[in-house]
């Protein structure tokens, strides 16, 4: 039985592929070729952005040339023209950065939640509660926010500057705790909170079942699995969201035009009033704007698209490395 | 190799006929594969392979898993192609002219060869009755009398009875069997001259596939069949004529016999096919 | 001996794990009686706030309970329920603010919603009007012209866009999946800003409707591209197959077979990006301007929008104004859910069907 003759393969070399032509009828071509200008017209559209944003900025950013990144006053109707979004730079990442400390461990505890805890009839309403959450406009975010939350956390706000005063972040100068950065970061945070759970829920539901298996039969708790293999996995695809919802938050524009008082100190006070970000600062000013100020929001813009493009960018590669890597169970 | 008997006289006068809506032209289509060889990137799958398929007959086309069996039958309409990074050599003729000829339309060139899949796959957004004509107005085919050509393409695959009262019905209704006669008679309508079929039956339950065999061998006569399939019985029962392929370990799968059907199971000429056929491996 | 005895019913199965009494008992008490310490400790003492006592009720919750599971199953075990109370913890905070928000704007604008709300516009309303008078007529209008028109532009491009990223594999479709990525991240006030100073400025058309529209397509059009992509990527393969086996060719198998068979993916990409440029307010700040008066007209002129309507009149000091301005803020997240909600039926639907 096992003398059987199996070899088939002949001594000839194999042979060259032969060109062989696709046989494209006039409609596939006439197909492809709209869709395809379709593509490009996208492709074509950003690039357009960037070139009006260019293009209008140029005035402005003619008169203030590199002072631009560096100045902290906004002044560009005035003589000498004296404008500069460094303070609104440091706002808008404060914000942002607020924004994430609030939205991240809530959010990688609610995607644990869903995936690991909830049990299966709990965990798709809430997914779907998830999802209306990302889809309230931002606009009702900031009217919330600015006529419910800020007169709730001034009691808040105060027991923070009072008792954790002695951190120079929650230090305030005078007791007043309305229209800051950190009730705007709040809200914003709020605001990219769904983003950020539902990667992270994504990400997290592709860890191998098989190794979190074994980590439970070795004896393991379920916090223990999950600290030693689930967050380990989704490490990277945890920082591509949190960077995704990032993106989400320099951009916020309304909810933050809405809630702060700008001024242009730059000042680590995050419970008195003041900040201002970059997008705000547009929202806010551009009714009623003269020619040189609306230039000097244009350059704004174009600064934080660019920004805002680098950080999306950045988000992106790591997210999608994180889900095509799979380990070898 | 064995020679096999072949209706040679299409080969130099042959033009393809028009395709249209009249019913099966008479005799079928004689295919012949001229030293196919078959690529998926730098994987040779199957090497070397020179057959005929003679007009108006069923060749089956039988071996181990893995030896490149579906390959080769996608090469005989251009289906191989549509994978990225796939790549052939030799040549095809359909009635004498190759099909991978540069300036051919591989679309038209499929209303002639047409293709049976192993996964009954009806389109599902449509209602049976569309689904049969569903080739014709993909290809733009004028269609006279659509109710006569619905129930003669039902009938020829045995379908009709079933589902005569509910043609509205969507297609998604049916049995795994049902679809898959349905997916034949859909390929009829466009009265291909040759028919390839991929392990047709290999998902169905028996009663189905003996129907499906029957329907090969009443349309055997005005269309060529082509089936490739896993079980030895079913190739001894509906062809004409067998071919056995194989493949060594690591080396592409090749043609070892092709004769007719009753010889090639009776008196093979090559052992490893003997050895085949009595179940010594496989 | 007749008959055979019938086999016997397979026995009931047991119920395994932890019963939902036990899961609450001891919690409940815990929870009660760190409750009342923290009480008293805020009676006795100058801490202020009920925020402050549910913020230490529930860190000393937190820490007695773990202290109680460590006494008895060891820290491990302390540590998973710690983690349990956590996470539970971040479930909620994800679903709370949804109820307070919307709980709020309906309180808030229900006042607001009168016949007149839907019938009249601002334009001859003065400042001393009651909220009884006066409407947003011109912001629907308005709302409804922009996202259809908005629509129109983006839903096309959107879908070819996406047929072209599913099908081929050059590089234009490589380079154009990564910039609709980027796209998707654009913040709306940059569009916004996109469009005024190509439209209203460098071609001097204006402000108009048809403005607004331009920059909520340019927000849309990532959403639909790619949401479209993947629904076609998810269309059985054998279905092209066979199209292409019965000698179509590629144009009528995309357009007779495939779309129609991703149809309700399509259309849920569709709406889910009408509803994310429903609530837009930033870009319409500088396209569409605003006014007060009905503008029919979206190719020319100025013209309303509800979130802009709802962003000018609540920052307004006049009450009635602010009144006004809640009413629009709640037809908007009506209008926003209901989207929202619709896209995702339709979706569901749509995978039940094509199983």
């Amino acid at each position: 039985m096992s003398d059987v003759d199996l070899r088939v393969g002949t001594a000839q070399p194999l042979p060259e592929p032969r060109e062989i032509t696709p046989g494209l009828t006039t409609g596939d071509r006439v197909f492809r070729f709209v869709a395809a200008a379709a593509a490009a017209g996208v492709v074509a559209i950003l690039g357009l952005v960037a070139l009006f944003l260019m293009l209008e900025a140029e005035p402005a950013l003619k008169v203030s040339g590199f002072r631009f990144l560096t100045t902290f006053e906004w002044n560009p109707d005035g003589t000498p023209a004296h404008f500069g979004i460094a303070a609104l730079v440091y706002g808008t990442v404060v914000i942002a950065v607020i924004a994430l400390v609030v939205a991240l461990p809530i959010a990688v505890g609610s995607a644990l939640f869903v995936n690991e805890y909830a049990p299966a009839r709990l965990g798709r309403p809430l997914v779907a509660l998830l999802d209306l959450l990302a889809a309230v406009p931002s606009l009702i975010y900031g009217m919330w926010g600015l006529y419910y939350l800020q007169p709730h956390l001034n009691g808040p706000s105060r027991w923070l500057s009072d008792h954790l005063g002695f951190i120079p972040f929650f230090h305030t100068s005078r007791p007043v705790f309305g229209s800051s950065m950190f009730i705007a970061g709040l809200v914003v945070g709020l605001m990219v909170l769904p983003i950020i759970a539902s990667v992270t829920r994504e990400v997290l539901s592709q860890a191998p079942r098989v190794v979190c298996e074994a980590a439970l039969a070795l004896g393991g708790s379920r916090w223990g699995m999950i600290r030693s293999v689930i967050l380990p996995f989704g490490r990277s695809g945890i920082v591509g969201a949190a960077m995704l919802g990032l993106g989400r938050a320099l951009g916020e524009t309304i909810a933050i035009a809405l809630i702060l008082a700008f001024n242009f100190r730059i000042t680590a006070q995050i419970l008195a009033p003041g900040g201002g970000s970059v997008a705000g600062l547009i929202a806010n000013n551009f009714g009623e704007a003269g020619d040189l100020q609306r230039h000097a929001l244009v350059a704004a813009g174009l600064a934080l698209f660019v920004i805002t493009l680098i950080v999306n960018m950045i988000a992106r590669i790591i997210v999608n490395r994180t889900s095509q890597g799979t380990i070898e169970a | 190799m064995t020679d096999i008997p072949s209706a040679d006289v299409h080969i130099e006068t042959a033009v393809l006929a028009p395709p249209g809506p009249k019913l099966f032209s008479p005799g079928g289509g004689f295919l012949r594969a001229v030293a196919v060889t078959a690529w998926f990137g730098r994987h040779c799958i199957v090497a070397g392979v020179d057959m005929d398929m003679p007009a108006g007959s069923v060749t089956s086309i039988i071996g181990p898993s893995g030896c490149g069996k579906s390959t080769f039958l996608r090469t005989l309409n251009r289906m191989h192609e549509l994978t990225p990074s796939a790549a052939m050599a030799g040549e095809v003729h359909l009635d004498g002219v190759d099909i991978y000829a540069p300036g051919s339309r591989p679309s038209l060139m499929r209303l002639r060869i047409g293709m049976v899949f192993q996964k009954p796959n009806p389109f599902p957004t449509m209602s049976i009755g569309e689904n049969v004509l569903s080739g014709l107005k993909l290809a733009g085919i004028p269609c006279g009398d659509k109710a006569a050509m619905t129930e003669r393409c039902l009938t020829r695959a045995g379908l009709w009875n079933e589902v005569k009262d509910r043609l509205n019905a969507p297609a998604g209704a049916l049995s795994g069997g049902q679809q898959q006669r349905l997916c034949i008679a859909r390929s009829l309508a466009v009265s291909p001259r040759v028919l390839l079929m991929d392990e047709p039956c290999s998902a169905l339950d028996p009663s189905s596939t003996m129907r499906i065999e029957e329907t090969i061998r009443e349309i055997s006569a005005q269309v060529t069949v082509v089936i490739v399939t896993h079980n030895m019985q079913q190739a001894a029962r509906v062809s004409d004529y067998t071919a056995f392929f194989l493949a060594d370990k690591g080396e592409p799968g090749r043609i070892v016999e092709v004769g007719p059907t009753s010889e090639l199971f009776n008196a093979p000429n090559d052992p490893r096919t003997e050895d085949y056929i009595h179940g010594r491996f496989g | 001996m007749a008959g055979t005895v019938p086999a016997p019913a397979p026995p009931a199965a047991r119920k395994v794990g932890p019963s939902v009494g036990d899961a609450v008992e001891r919690p409940l008490t815990i929870a009660a009686v760190v409750g009342a310490a923290m009480a008293l400790l805020f009676a006795v003492t100058p801490l202020s706030g009920l925020v402050g006592w549910a913020l230490c009720t529930y860190v000393g919750f937190v820490l007695a309970d773990a202290f109680d599971c460590y006494r008895t199953d060891g820290s491990v075990l302390a540590k998973d329920r710690v983690a349990t109370i956590l996470v539970a913890t971040a479930g909620l905070c994800t679903v709370v603010p949804l109820v307070l928000i919307v709980a709020y704007v309906v309180g808030k604008g229900l006042p607001g919603i009168t016949t007149s709300f839907f019938t009249d516009t601002l334009e001859k309303v003065g400042p001393t009007d009651p909220a009884t008078v006066g409407g947003a007529r011109h912001a629907i209008i308005g709302t409804i012209e922009q996202v259809g028109l908005a629509t129109a532009l983006a839903t096309p491009l959107g879908l070819l866009t996406a047929v072209h990223l599913a099908q081929s594999r050059g590089r234009l479709a490589r380079v154009t999946r990564v910039l609709v990525d980027a796209m998707s991240g654009i913040p709306s006030v940059v569009a916004g800003l996109f469009i005024y100073t190509m439209w209203v400025v460098r071609f001097h058309e204006g402000f108009s409707g048809l403005a607004a529209a331009m920059s909520l397509s340019v927000l849309m059009l990532p959403t639909v591209a790619r949401t479209a992509e993947e629904v076609i990527k998810l269309v059985p393969g054998g279905l092209r197959e066979s199209s292409l086996a019965l000698g179509a060719p590629e144009w009528r198998t995309t357009l007779r077979i495939i779309l129609p068979a991703a149809r309700s993916g399509l259309v849920t990409a569709t709406v889910l990006g009408v509803s994310r440029i429903a609530g837009e307010t930033a870009p319409l700040l500088m396209t569409a301007f605003g006014s007060d008066s009905v503008n029919a007209n979206p190719w020319h002129g100025a013209q309303s929008a509800l979130p802009l309507f709802a962003f000018q009149r609540v920052r307004n000091a006049i009450p009635t104004q602010i009144a006004r301005g809640w009413a629009g803020a709640l037809v908007l997240i009506v209008l926003v859910l209901v989207l929202f909600t619709l896209a995702r039926v339709v979706a569901a639907r749509g995978r039940k069907g094509l199983r």
